[in-house]
């Protein structure tokens, strides 16, 4: 028997740490504290580093600095959490050193509440931090995708210098479900030569994010765009569910990606002929994959639905670009949109009488 | 095939625990399964509750509005599931701490006194086994007795190994009264 029960908190440190994480600095937040608590007792048994910062900005400055020594190192956060380290993000995104981060997404604005949301969307995909920059965002929708896609973020943060974003929320984070942990990952004792680890015997290196020089900074922004530009056309992932002969195709990600698999199923029995299209990569945005899906003139409609006031929508709107009627479906502050809540939905975009709309008051985790 | 059952109770009832046994129990026989438990504001106010998910194909939502089974350690639970459980489903109520009359007739109801019969096995404590067993033999939970005692072997935490034997019988002690029960005459 391969497969074990694991918490997805939990589940995502183990495999972080079985995919190389050498230091995790990082302060706790509910939901997502289990993560760092996991952290402070596996990594030091592997004799790893472990630190409980004093804040979220104490914790990214000192990821920011490990980063620059070419090791690799990790942090998560909840929202809140996350808004106070947007400064440290954009120097690390500026100085291009690979950092992992793991955002279990609460109810916001403001301090919000400690249920589910998807209310980071916008923070995490469009920017995470002022300048020009994107990390590559990934938005695991079960616990096994969320082990599958830490496991190789380390990887993708060295491949490009760059910020790996995995997004959950609070229900993947307090779930938990049957997964098959990856081996421990072996990696070369070399450090790559970008990296600070002393200039003995060789010109020294800088890591910086300060270029009071107009011309270096947008030499800097020129290269930043060139290489997000190649993230762009190499790292676009999605997945779809029963999509091959669908007219209504419903998009959403993460734990609303699952929520949406069992609306399909149920619309299915019904005879409708509806699919689901699950960007992994929210960014890059999974365009073209959406795009062929569109080309092939067989979908009639999109229903976009999402833990937020429709975040990702615009993402969708701007590559339907028209060409089929977009509709919306969010909860937010802390409620999830569940399949009885969908279905009704996709009996009228099906041409279909509602039926009987479901309740509405929030179902809680 | 998928079957939805939520656990609900006060804190220190052991409903998280009770819908973990069933999911271990589930994960081992090679089930798709999710455990979600309530978090947020809820349990601050004195009652938990989880969400468990079984089910031959990869569980899409892990919540549900109306789940197929509920089994409610306490009054507040009994009073907030009762009218949520589907048509049909089953409703597994501890009569130790509800002691007011079912009402749904649409569905099937099973109150049993799981304090008490967990309290005559050694420890009140395990009033939530009593529970699952009751509930493995009403409802149709996709796992058998057998697969839940494997799981109570593997899972009960260590500090309580010297409760295992009463554990077992507590699940079949829950079973045996839903079976009684139902030979009983009406």
């Amino acid at each position: 028997m391969s497969k074990e029960l694991w918490k997805g908190n939990e589940a995502l440190a183990e495999a972080a740490i079985r995919a190389g994480a050498e230091a995790f600095f990082g302060y706790p937040i509910t939901p997502q504290s289990e993560l760092l608590e996991y952290m402070s007792r596996r990594m030091p048994e592997l004799g790893r580093v472990f630190l409980q910062a004093e804040s979220e900005i104490g914790a990214i400055n000192m990821v920011y600095g490990a980063a620059s020594a070419g090791v690799r190192v990790m942090t998560s956060s909840s929202s809140p959490g996350i808004s106070l380290m947007q400064e440290g993000l954009s120097y690390i995104a500026g100085s291009e050193v690979p950092v992992v981060l793991v955002d279990i997404m609460r109810g916001g604005p403001g301090l919000g509440n400690i249920q589910p949301s998807q209310g980071d969307y916008n923070q995490m995909v469009k920017s995470a931090g002022h300048g020009d920059f994107h990390s590559i965002v990934l938005a695991p929708s079960t616990l096994q995708e969320a082990i599958d896609l830490i496991y190789d973020s380390f990887e993708l943060a060295f491949r490009y210098r760059t910020i790996v974003v995995i997004l959950g929320d609070g229900s993947l984070g307090q779930m938990m479900e049957p997964v098959e942990m990856p081996p421990f990952k072996e990696w070369p004792n070399e450090r790559p030569d970008w990296a600070l680890r002393g200039a003995k015997g060789r010109p020294p290196n800088l890591i910086t994010s300060l270029y009071l020089g107009a011309e270096k900074l947008e030499a800097l922004n020129l290269r930043l765009q060139e290489k997000l530009a190649r993230i762009k056309a190499h790292e676009q992932r999605h997945a779809t569910f029963m999509a091959e002969d669908a007219e209504t195709l419903i998009v959403a990600f993460g734990t609303v990606g699952r929520i949406a698999t069992s609306a399909v199923r149920q619309a299915r029995a019904e005879g409708m002929k509806v699919g689901l299209f699950r960007p992994i990569t929210l960014w890059p945005w999974p365009e073209e994959a959406l795009d062929a899906l569109l080309e092939t003139g067989r979908i009639k409609n999109i229903l976009v639905v999402e833990m937020n006031a429709g975040q990702m929508l615009e993402d969708v709107e701007r590559i339907v670009a028209r060409r089929v009627p977009v509709r919306f479906y969010g909860r937010m502050g802390g409620a999830i949109p569940l399949p009885d809540d969908i279905l009704p939905i996709l009996r009228e975009m099906q041409g279909r009488p509602a039926g009987e709309m479901a309740a509405t008051e929030p179902v809680l985790a | 095939m998928e079957r939805s059952v939520v656990f609900a109770g006060f804190g220190g009832q052991g409903v998280l625990f009770a819908g973990q046994l069933l999911a271990h129990a589930a994960a081992d026989a090679g089930l798709h399964v999710t455990w979600i438990p309530s978090y947020g504001p809820e349990m601050r106010g004195g009652t938990a509750n989880c969400t468990v998910v079984v089910g031959d194909e990869p569980i899409g939502s892990p919540l549900v509005r109306h789940p197929d089974m509920v089994v409610a350690m306490n009054l507040p639970s009994t009073d907030k599931y009762e009218p949520l459980v589907k048509p049909g489903g089953v409703l597994i109520v501890n009569g130790s701490l509800v002691t007011r009359p079912i009402e749904r007739e649409d569905i099937q109801v099973i109150v049993i006194p799981a304090n008490e019969m967990a309290e005559k096995l050694g420890s009140q404590r395990m009033a939530n086994v009593v529970m699952l067993g009751a509930l493995q033999e009403a409802g149709d939970i996709l796992v058998g007795m057998e697969d839940l005692e494997e799981a109570l072997r593997n899972y009960l935490p260590a500090r309580h190994a010297h409760l295992l034997e009463a554990n077992i019988q507590a699940l079949h002690a829950g079973a045996a009264f839903v079976r009684e029960r139902a030979l009983a005459p009406a």
